[in-house]
């Protein structure tokens, strides 16, 4: 199966939302030791909506690929309806299946969003985090 | 006129008929493990279908055959690598076993708080990792000589300076598995002796591919892992200088090592036994046999020429291929150099090289090489992707692995 779709590559290349906000409500580094992906996302929150959203980090074409789509998807999404969201929705929103080497690459700005919420909320990090 | 008959060694290799994909495996990862002839294969089915038993108990014969096979091994092993007898070979599962053996047993004896523990940059986490955690455990401080970028060798002269700084041991790779550089292990063991310190040299990656000889070395410790060079995973050998094995403490206590056990003390064994608590790795043993004859056979200089050959050819084919940067000492250095081959493509991570050429049925590395501040902190990548080569690759493997590549640059668009 060719995980290296079109829409991949073109997210790699030409990455949406790829920076910093300055004075964001929050922000979180993640990494993956194994492979070297590293991620920081930053969101802006009013009103329990995420009105912007931004990733910085350098990794694969999938880790790089999937920030740049959930990025877009998330603006507007309130934090009640970023909760529910799974490894299976992220993997109908990147459109490929990455298989269990490359789940990581996929999963990691996901996960470094949800501990951002948590941390915005000032909550513990719980279990859903950790199917990412 | 081809330096091994690389056709008829690969009919040995029953895996390399594999099709990945629908494609035949090319298999480039040698220096993560070794694949394994049916000689070595059947040596392990052979001993638990006609063979089985444990050894240094029984008084029947299954038991007394399995014993005189496993010491056998070791005298193979010995001569193998030019080691003055088997007590000088303890088997152990892998050279980190190895390394932890001397990091833990002759560090608790020899090593105090303030004393120097010297590695060099180079290094994988086996030989950072234990030296790390006895400087932890004793307050020594850990040092290490620094790597010269322009060669890619260890800098000769930040070497000596450390080393006259008297580190109580010096711990050092034959052979870098990232940038294939091969150390000057006899030079630099000179410098050790001469400032008192006691030397191991890392030959998990140069046991399998040169020939080695210990006592030309004459380091006093060589980790080796049998899993690298033909023989199962699970196999490994610590060979020691027969007095500093004799002056030190076991490692693992349990049955085997000891001679007699009382209630409130106990008899060590001899050497190498004395190193060797409970059921050891038998089979392991006499398949590292069957490896070592299959090596012996083949000849050590052979494997090290054809090797070099293969290297030289993929250096200079990957460095038509556009975008990409190769790690390591240069062809002109090509006889201080091992069949390891890093590399990167501009553009492109090396997990995504790495999944390209799998789908085509390419097995290469990815990643850090379990060699993180070598790959992160002095060479600045992230990950690498990697090619490394045993008797049973040819040329025409480095080509369908760069014509592979150039379908990475096509789908990345680079």
């Amino acid at each position: 199966m060719n995980i290296y779709a079109e829409e991949i590559i073109s997210h790699y290349e030409h990455p949406h939302n790829k920076g910093k906000i300055a004075n964001a409500s929050v922000d979180f580094h993640e990494y993956n030791p194994t492979c070297g992906d590293d991620i920081t996302v930053y969101l802006d929150i009013r009103d329990g909506k995420v009105r912007d959203a931004k990733f910085d980090g350098q990794g694969c074409a999938i880790s790089m690929a999937s920030a740049s789509m959930l990025t877009d998807e998330i603006k507007g999404k309130s934090m009640a309806e970023l909760e529910k969201t799974g490894v299976k929705e992220l993997i109908e929103l990147i459109g490929i299946d990455p298989g269990p080497a490359r789940l990581k690459c996929a999963t990691l700005s996901l996960k470094a969003i949800k501990k951002a919420l948590f941390l915005y909320q000032h909550k513990e990090v719980d279990d859903s985090t950790k199917e990412l | 006129m081809e330096t091994l008959d690389v056709d008829a060694i690969r009919k040995d290799f029953p895996i390399l008929k594999r099709k990945m994909n629908g494609k035949r495996l090319v298999y480039l990862d040698s220096a993560a493990t070794s694949q394994k002839p049916i000689q070595v294969i059947k040596t392990i089915c052979d001993y638990y279908k006609e063979q089985n038993a444990n050894i240094h108990r029984g008084l029947y014969q299954l038991s007394a055959d399995a014993t005189e096979r496993y010491v056998d091994s070791k005298r193979r092993l010995a001569k193998f690598i030019n080691a003055s007898e088997m007590q000088e070979i303890v088997y152990v599962r892998n050279a980190t076993e190895a390394i932890n053996l001397v990091a833990y047993a002759w560090g608790a004896q020899n090593v105090q708080k303030g004393d120097r523990i010297l590695l060099t940059e180079l290094e994988h986490h086996s030989n950072i990792v234990p030296w790390m955690e006895l400087a932890r455990r004793k307050g020594a401080v850990l040092e290490y000589a620094k790597m010269d970028d322009k060669v890619a060798h260890v800098d000769m002269g930040d070497f000596m300076e450390k080393i006259e700084k008297r580190p109580k041991i010096v711990a050092f790779a034959h052979m870098s598995n990232v940038l294939g550089t091969i150390n000057n292990v006899k030079e630099m063991t000179k410098a050790a002796h001469k400032n008192g310190a006691t030397v191991l040299v890392d030959g998990a990656q140069s046991a399998p591919h040169m020939k080695v000889d210990v006592r030309e070395i004459d380091c006093d410790f060589f980790a080796l892992s049998g899993h690298k060079m033909l023989a199962p995973m699970g196999i490994g050998a610590l060979y020691g200088k027969r007095q500093i094995l004799e002056d030190m403490e076991p490692f693992l206590t349990g049955g085997d090592m000891i001679k007699s056990v009382h209630y409130h003390s106990y008899e060590k064994n001899e050497l190498p036994w004395k190193f060797e608590a409970g059921t050891p790795n038998v089979e392991g043993g006499l398949a590292f046999t069957a490896a070592i004859d299959y090596l012996e056979g083949l000849g050590m200089d052979k494997v090290r020429q054809h090797e070099k050959e293969v290297t030289k050819y993929a250096i200079e084919e990957l460095g038509k291929v556009k975008g990409v940067k190769i790690y390591g000492p240069g062809m002109e250095e090509i006889e201080r150099r091992g069949g390891v081959v890093s590399f990167s493509v501009d553009k492109v991570h090396p997990h995504d090289v790495s999944q390209i050429l799998g789908e085509e049925g390419i097995a290469i590395r990815a990643g850090h090489h379990c060699a993180m501040p070598l790959v992160t902190e002095r060479l600045g990548e992230a990950a690498l992707s990697r090619f490394s080569f045993y008797i049973y690759n040819k040329s025409d493997e480095v080509d369908k692995a760069i014509r592979a590549l150039k379908k990475v640059r096509r789908i990345f668009r680079v």
